[in-house]
């Protein structure tokens, strides 16, 4: 294999997001993760300056990637053009395709995303949709959510949405043909293996963690990996 | 000088917003949240500016969430998004008008980046051929549906019915402006104001009589994270970040929140319900929060539309304080009314609704 610097450089994102580092520290002062999080996105492009592979396998094992919420802050106001959360998202995906991912308890959730955000994508043509936004995984959402989620069709209906049916509106039901195309994209563009990825070595984590894992959305391994908080990850722990 | 100075850099974040013509591209959340919110959208161009815009059912999530939860590569968002500009081009739209920041961002991010590596481009076309037989053509023009709002405000306040001004003082209404942060962090050029000035939602309050209040937070994150938001483990991040804007406006008592995105506008809405209910802390007077709306809901408002027919019952945050306020004449009992008799939403415990 590559040297993971050189695989991190066929990335487009981490050679857009990633410069010579003077250490100012404004990306690190400006971060809302770093305010939250134990996440220093100055240290972390220092780590990377070192270019090992050592050091780089250290961070795709780590809770530290995982903690970026790609607001992208540092993008406008980095003195030298860099982008710490271009250079998450390059590390994020070396360490799903070689599996490091499941190191980490931050890392481990990527299965929770696929299994919710990812598959609606290609069940549904949505990122998000209301039969996928349940209120008992949502309890933040309310007792207004709730109810939109019993009376979906009503309220939809009432408010001029085209819910689950053909044709053009909000909501419309995407065609099979469409979702057909989507699922296209991903076998030839790397979504399908990515998908596949996560999927494997999440398997191979539930093994070691004696934890049941199937093809059903929740399972004992979604349900630990969704809510799961050590709580070590913040500054004052 | 210094005016000199401010004047050039004001005009270095203008932007061409197409005036006609335009190919509409969807929201998620936006649908999932506010469905009416797009419904109307579409009836002001359409209706109220006689403006011609597509609503194609072909268009797909452009996969943004997944992409920023890295869950898929970029190539496949990116050649997601080129199947849309291919269904525009086949169409004969070159103008588009997208209705999520986040996808804003990303269809930016994809011909920023083309323009840089156009081997990454030649990569999409041919990965797209691959799996549709579908081509494109470069939009020639990408606009927010937050800048056609704001590119139509004055003729949209020749028409208005109703100002954003309190019916009792006279006086304009307080209003929190928040952009979505993929709206201009990203490329600061490409948003009305940039990332330091922001002024498309600013832009149409002003015109409709309120008054914006600069805060301390003004421009920082809602905290949506992606997978921040999406894991229940890690909600704690996103609840936080809210918090901090909350506290910074909340001594300017806000009449309203507006936001141009809509992860944002849902957000600020149901973390008050979260914060009222984790800790007893509300925003608003007597116990209420502060109302959060779309722009397109705002719009509506100013136009004369019925609040319910606008979607503002699914807000958790009672939007009545706001209707009372602005002397906005509404039915009570209309406000849940659906083909589903006596079915109401429970009342939080700490929340006033």
């Amino acid at each position: 294999m590559k040297p993971l610097f050189e695989l991190l450089l066929s990335d487009v994102r981490f050679v857009e997001g990633y410069h010579t580092c003077m250490n100012c520290g404004v990306c690190t002062a400006i971060c809302p993760a770093a305010e939250f999080y134990d996440y220093d996105p100055r240290k972390l492009l220092n780590q990377l300056q070192q270019k090992s592979d050592e050091s780089i396998i250290e961070l795709l094992k780590s809770e530290t990637i995982w903690y970026c919420g790609q607001c992208m802050s540092c993008k406008t106001r980095c003195p030298r053009g860099n982008t710490p959360g271009f250079v998450i998202q390059a590390l994020r995906k070396l360490s799903v395709n070689l599996g490091y991912f499941v190191e980490s308890e931050k890392g481990r959730q990527q299965f929770a995303i696929k299994r919710t955000v990812g598959d609606n994508i290609l069940k549904f043509g949505y990122c998000v949709h209301p039969q996928g936004v349940a209120p008992d995984l949502h309890p933040e959402q309310g007792p207004v959510w709730r109810w939109v989620v019993d009376n979906a069709e009503g309220i939809m209906d009432r408010l001029g949405a085209n819910y689950n049916k053909p044709g053009a509106g909000t909501l419309r039901k995407i065609a099979q043909e469409d979702l057909d195309e989507l699922q296209a994209i991903f076998d030839v563009t790397g979504g399908t293996a990515m998908y596949e990825s996560i999927e494997n070595f999440s398997r191979e984590k539930a093994k070691l963690m004696n934890l049941d894992f199937n093809d059903d959305t929740p399972n004992e391994y979604f349900n630990v990996v969704y809510s799961e908080n050590s709580n070590q990850h913040n500054k004052n722990n | 000088m210094e005016t000199k100075n401010s004047t050039r850099l004001w005009k270095s974040y203008q932007k061409e917003i197409a005036d006609d013509h335009y190919y509409y591209a969807r929201s998620c959340i936006r649908q999932n949240f506010f469905p009416a919110s797009e419904k109307v959208f579409l009836k002001i161009l359409q209706e109220e500016l006689q403006k011609d815009i597509y609503d194609d059912p072909h268009h797909t999530t452009c996969t943004g969430i997944a992409y920023h939860s890295d869950i898929i590569p970029q190539e496949t968002t990116a050649t997601v998004i080129a199947r849309h500009f291919a269904l525009m081009t086949e169409l004969g739209y070159e103008n588009l008008a997208i209705s999520c920041v986040t996808s804003f961002g990303l269809y930016t991010e994809l011909l920023e980046t083309w323009k840089h590596f156009p081997e990454e481009e030649a990569k999409i076309r041919e990965l797209l051929w691959k799996a549709t037989r579908r081509e494109f053509s470069i939009p020639k023009n990408l606009a927010h549906s937050s800048d056609i709002i704001f590119h139509n405000r004055e003729e949209i306040n020749n028409k208005s019915k109703r100002r954003l001004v309190n019916a009792k003082t006279g006086q304009p209404l307080k209003v929190v402006d928040h952009i979505g942060c993929h709206y201009a962090k990203l490329f600061p050029e490409k948003g009305i104001g940039g990332a330091e000035f922001p002024y498309v939602l600013t832009g149409m309050v002003e015109s409709w009589g309120g008054q914006v209040i600069d805060y301390p937070e003004r421009r920082h994150c809602c905290g949506f994270g992606f997978r921040q938001y999406l894991v229940m483990a890690n909600r704690g991040y996103s609840v936080s970040n809210s918090k901090k804007k909350f506290d910074s406006m909340a001594p300017y008592e806000p009449d309203f929140i507006v936001s141009n995105c809509p992860g944002c506008s849902m957000f600020m809405d149901k973390w008050q319900y979260t914060i009222a209910e984790m800790e007893g802390t509300t925003y608003g007077k007597g116990g209420y929060g502060i109302p959060v709306l779309t722009y397109e809901e705002m719009a509506g408002l100013v136009l004369g539309y019925d609040p319910w027919d606008l979607g503002l019952q699914m807000h958790q945050v009672s939007v009545e304080p706001l209707l009372d306020k602005m002397g906005i004449d509404y039915s009570k009992p209309n406000k849940y009314k659906t083909q589903q008799p006596n079915s109401f939403p429970k009342k939080p415990l700490k929340l006033m609704v």
